[in-house]
């Protein structure tokens, strides 16, 4: 794995470390021991997960379906009890922000730089543009109590994307947001990873959201969980929720979770 | 603030009619006009002692700040530690004062190291506490994050971990105000020349027992004020810890 950051390319944010692996988990099995007298819950069977470099995958699945440890595995914080698990470097943006209420937005944002060690100016002056890029531009010394949900998500992404990772896992990134700024979220996540390309693991409990943004999307079944589905979506972007391509594969990914309308 | 003076002229309204309808010998209960008469008369008296007490308060906190703190941060950097220290923190708080004072002036002399000893070891507990619990309410959801980029753990935790500490620690302090007083009294009375615990031991078998509850009275005023300087001071060097305004 690399760790050394490259100098910026023009426009876009180069990742490095890529070996052209993208994700790969093949057939994993995790199983997490049960505490006294209760029995052991099996979090993902035989569940295989694959994206190519550049690829964005959404997972959706009911809530307890092992989703959360899927994005583990592929970032390497754990280690699966069968099967196998490859994929080039990977960054988290964990389900609630984890902002540091100390520090403004810009330097949030470039959390992960500086954790890779990078100078706090050098950091920051690669994070502005980016702030820009998100429409945060005012807010660049604001703390994270001072911003809105929706701009600290953007800041949480931010700080995923800067960590220069070519390998995104996205948990819930919206999940608590309301229905109006989620579907703004989409619209800058999309228009960010429309700039800055990176293989994408996003998981979701939102369809709509993953038939919006993903290429792929793969339907976990309730715990253990396994994949019961695996929908093509081969939309042009940007998409709107309401064409009917979209409502289409929305509802059979609804079907495959077993929700009918 | 009207209401707490109200509570206030109540009390002393009501422990001024039991000195004057008891009969009490004022040598055991001085009425509080008696120990107002004492805080006017005696003034300089109070204010010189009140000076030294008030050093040793504030430099005994502070050396407990930095005890305090160093400790915590090492204690949640190694459960090992956490699982060795935390009963002897804990064994450390039941120890009377009376009873370690006497050795640590044999140890330390009659001068200013005995009185911060004795306030740091009382103050140290409430602030290791409190620190601790401000560093174990960050969110897992952060370690997660910096694991999964191979983050160093000390680069971690100064990066997004050791702010988080200081609201526990300023915290910890304004708790240990009130029993670093108790102890600066205890500290003196083990063996100084001067201090408001030294002007209390001397008071009451001169039989001048409204100059004790005065100086009593100057050591609450201490408290109070200590507990106020380090609120505000916390709500300007920390304004991220009080996103809704200022501390209760």
């Amino acid at each position: 794995m690399a760790t050394t950051l490259e100098a910026p390319a023009q426009g876009g944010l180069p990742a490095e470390g890529a070996s052209g692996v993208g994700v790969r988990v093949d057939r994993v099995r995790r199983r997490f021991p049960g505490g006294r007298g209760a029995s052991a819950v099996v979090a993902l069977d035989d569940v295989s997960l694959h994206a190519a470099p550049g690829e964005i995958v959404a997972v959706v699945g009911p809530s307890g379906g092992g989703k959360s440890t899927l994005l583990e595995l592929v970032c390497g914080l754990q280690v699966p009890d069968a099967g196998t698990v490859r994929a080039d470097p990977a960054a988290l943006m964990p389900q609630r922000d984890c902002l540091l209420p100390w520090a403004s937005a810009l330097d949030n944002a470039a959390l992960a730089l500086r954790a890779q060690g990078m100078p706090r100016a050098a950091a920051r002056e690669r994070a502005r543009p980016w702030l820009e890029r998100l429409g945060l531009e005012g807010f660049a010394h604001a703390r994270p109590a001072e911003l809105s949900g929706g701009m600290r998500q953007r800041v949480a992404f931010l700080r995923t994307l800067l960590a220069g990772r070519p390998v995104l896992a996205l948990d819930e990134p919206f999940a608590a947001l309301d229905a109006l700024t989620r579907q703004d979220a989409q619209a800058w996540l999309g228009r960010a990873l429309a700039e800055a390309p990176r293989t994408v693991v996003l998981v979701t409990h939102d369809v709509e959201e993953a038939v919006v943004l993903a290429d792929r999307v793969v339907v976990l079944s309730p715990r253990p969980g396994r994949v019961v589905a695996e929908i093509d979506v081969e939309l042009p972007r940007p998409r709107r929720r309401t064409d009917a391509a979209v409502v289409e594969r929305r509802e059979r990914a609804l079907r495959a979770l077993g929700v009918t309308s | 603030m009207i209401r707490a003076l109200a509570l206030l002229a109540l009390l002393i309204g009501a422990w001024e009619a039991y000195c004057s309808l008891s009969g009490i010998d004022p040598l055991v209960l001085p009425a509080p006009h008696e120990v107002a008469q004492a805080l006017w008369e005696d003034r300089g008296l109070l204010w010189d002692n009140l000076l030294v007490t008030a050093q040793e308060v504030v430099l005994g906190i502070g050396l407990a700040a930095v005890t305090g703190l160093g400790c915590a941060v090492a204690v949640h950097l190694s459960p090992t530690l956490r699982r060795a220290v935390y009963p002897l923190l804990v064994g450390s708080q039941t120890i009377p004062i009376p009873v370690v004072a006497a050795p640590l002036v044999v140890w330390l002399g009659y001068d200013l190291a005995p009185k911060l000893a004795i306030i740091a070891l009382v103050s140290f507990f409430p602030i290791v506490v409190t620190t601790l619990d401000a560093l174990e309410r960050i969110d897992p959801d952060q370690g997660k994050l910096m694991a999964a980029l191979g983050v160093p753990r000390l680069r971690a935790f100064r990066l997004a971990e050791a702010p988080a500490a200081l609201p526990g620690a300023f915290s910890g302090a304004r708790i240990a105000v009130a029993v670093a007083v108790i102890g600066a009294v205890f500290a003196e009375q083990a063996g100084s020349e001067d201090g408001l615990g030294h002007l209390i031991q001397q008071a009451i078998p001169q039989l001048l027992t409204a100059r004790a509850y005065a100086a009593v009275i100057v050591l609450s005023l201490l408290a109070i004020a200590l507990f106020g300087l380090l609120a505000l001071a916390e709500r300007r060097l920390l304004p991220w810890a009080h996103p809704g305004g200022g501390p209760a």
